[in-house]
């Protein structure tokens, strides 16, 4: 069975597509949850008695089912992000036409945050930003690294846009509890041996933190070294974005603060600190 | 004339008044600018305190099942690539709730081709979204208004960068901004820019081809790609499949 896709324009402006099975006409009428249920028992039922009869058509069957099961996986995303943007509109783009509409014209957000891409963490969340006001990067284990033409343009771009154009305030970077990327560069092994294309090469912009932790405190169990390391980790990327002259420079200016944060979810604590690298200008004697 | 007194006309009728006038306003304004100012200044360690509060009273403390559950794991369902732009972010617009989706925002939302020098960072978020996580879907947002993609349309293309970094970045989008000077050439740059911001998701599209483990995940039925575009403007979002003709072997 294929899955056409068709882009509906719906009456209330929301523009998205809907899936219709093609040569498959629709009841119009929504049988409700236990007659859907039993329609799909008795073709279950249906499809078993015949392959009990027929087993040379397990393998086509198979291959037919695990098509179907993908399809009605994606056409479930689509109607979670359908309904996601219907609630999002009416409960808050509607319901702000002043914010949105100076929105429209230009962003001018106090913070720039850096964040995990863990699913449990995000900064609109457990910070409760609204729209307008953190610029965002999210990443494996919310590292930043250090200045680098060549290898890290993307973390690069995203700072210099946000200092230097948008001129954010405060750059926040937000470690958390039960971190897969912390765990990936604490277990590591001694020998530096990896088994990830990417993983493993991305974590290890914070192997300084893991030396500390592995050093400092080599009594705790790996869950604890672990927890450790999340912190020092925000800690060694806080050190990194000072390598970016325009961060520097309005560090320096006091047109920026820089700012450590560790949000805890399974004790539901958030720590904040603040940045003393000695960054004061040298003074000549 | 009116009650009301009025000191440029007082001046003009006693010219010896205007230097003395003149000095006590510039006194005035110096003594009111000491002042402090009423308006609080922003302070963002109580703004990140306060978010938390209300986070922690409103949502963590109310959904105690939900926040027990996800301390063991995490299972999202989806992987988002969104803008960094303050304005853009898929909880807010797409109402996500903790754990429904892992998400990399970077400047225009792109994701460049498997590159294991240059692009390790959204590299290794792939490989884990994929390989360990087992995400269904990867959806790429594009939007109205992205600075990325002006950038992308407005940068000379060739000659030295005037950017460290941004110019270099947005140019995993080139494609794109190819395509579209081809294509609408003569449509106004702004037109151009809103054509560009989804041809950017397709191309993204195509390079998340590029990684082995999202070609397997496809071939497999386990993984499906969309692209996406918000404006914000129009309070619109479109959302689209791409046909990449991925046939398995026969």
């Amino acid at each position: 069975m294929r899955w056409m896709m068709e882009r509906m324009a719906a009456s209330d402006g929301i523009d998205v597509p809907i899936y219709l099975g093609s040569g498959h006409d629709q009841d119009p009428q929504d049988p409700g949850e236990d007659m859907a249920e039993d329609l799909c028992n008795n073709a279950i039922e249906g499809l078993k008695q015949l392959l009990s009869e027929r087993s040379d058509l397990g393998a086509v069957a198979a291959v037919k089912i695990k098509q179907l099961t993908a399809d009605l996986e994606a056409a479930t995303s689509v109607e979670r992000i359908k309904t996601g943007f219907t609630h999002f509109k009416t409960e808050k783009y509607e319901k702000n036409p002043s914010l949105f509409e100076d929105l429209a014209k230009e962003q001018h957000p106090k913070f720039m945050v850096f964040a995990c891409s863990d699913s449990r963490v995000c900064p609109s969340h457990i910070l409760d930003f609204q729209p307008g006001e953190a610029f965002v990067v999210r990443n494996i284990a919310n590292m930043v690294p250090s200045y680098d033409k060549m290898r890290y343009s993307g973390v690069g771009a995203a700072i210099e846009y946000a200092v230097l154009h948008l001129k954010v305030d405060t750059i926040l970077v937000m470690g958390h509890s039960c971190c897969g990327g912390i765990k990936a560069l604490m277990s590591i092994p001694a020998d530096g041996t990896t088994s990830s294309d990417f993983i493993e090469d991305w974590v290890k912009i914070c192997s300084t933190a893991k030396s500390k932790v592995k050093e400092e405190f080599k009594d705790l169990d790996p869950t604890d070294q672990c927890t450790k390391c999340e912190m020092e980790a925000v800690n060694v990327s806080l050190g990194n974005i000072l390598t970016y002259p325009f961060v520097k420079a309005a560090v320096m200016n006091r047109t920026l603060s820089l700012k450590g944060g560790y949000y805890n979810f399974v004790k539901a604590t958030f720590d904040i600190w603040c940045l003393d690298h000695g960054v004061s200008p040298s003074v000549v004697v | 004339m009116s009650g009301r007194f009025n000191i440029t006309n007082a001046c003009s009728e006693k010219e010896d008044l205007a230097p003395v006038a003149a000095a006590k306003i510039n006194e005035i304004t110096a003594q009111l600018s000491t002042l402090p100012d009423s308006k609080p200044a922003f302070d963002p360690v109580d703004r990140i305190k306060t978010g938390f509060a209300k986070f922690k009273s409103e949502k963590y403390s109310a959904n105690p099942a939900l926040y027990e559950e996800l301390s063991k794991g995490q299972s999202p369902k989806l992987m988002v690539f969104a803008c960094s732009d303050s304005r853009v972010c898929p909880s807010h617009v797409l109402d996500f709730q903790p754990g429904e989706a892992f998400v990399v925002r970077n400047v225009a939302n792109m994701v460049p081709p498997f590159d294991k020098v240059k692009y390790a960072g959204v590299g290794s978020a792939i490989e884990y979204a994929v390989l360990h996580l087992k995400v269904e879907q990867i959806v790429v947002i594009g939007h109205s208004r992205c600075g990325g993609i002006k950038g992308l349309m407005s940068f000379p293309d060739e000659g030295p960068h005037t950017t460290d970094f941004i110019e270099d970045w947005v140019k995993v989008g080139l494609p794109a901004k190819s395509k579209v000077k081809a294509e609408s050439g003569s449509a106004s740059i702004d037109d151009q820019c809103v054509t560009c911001e989804k041809e950017a998701v397709n191309v993204s599209l195509a390079n998340l081809l590029t990684y082995p483990f999202v070609r397997n995940g496809l071939l497999n039925k386990t993984l499906g790609l969309k692209g996406a575009h918000y404006d914000f403007v129009n309070g619109t979002f479109e959302l689209w499949g791409l046909d990449f003709g991925l046939s398995s072997p026969a």
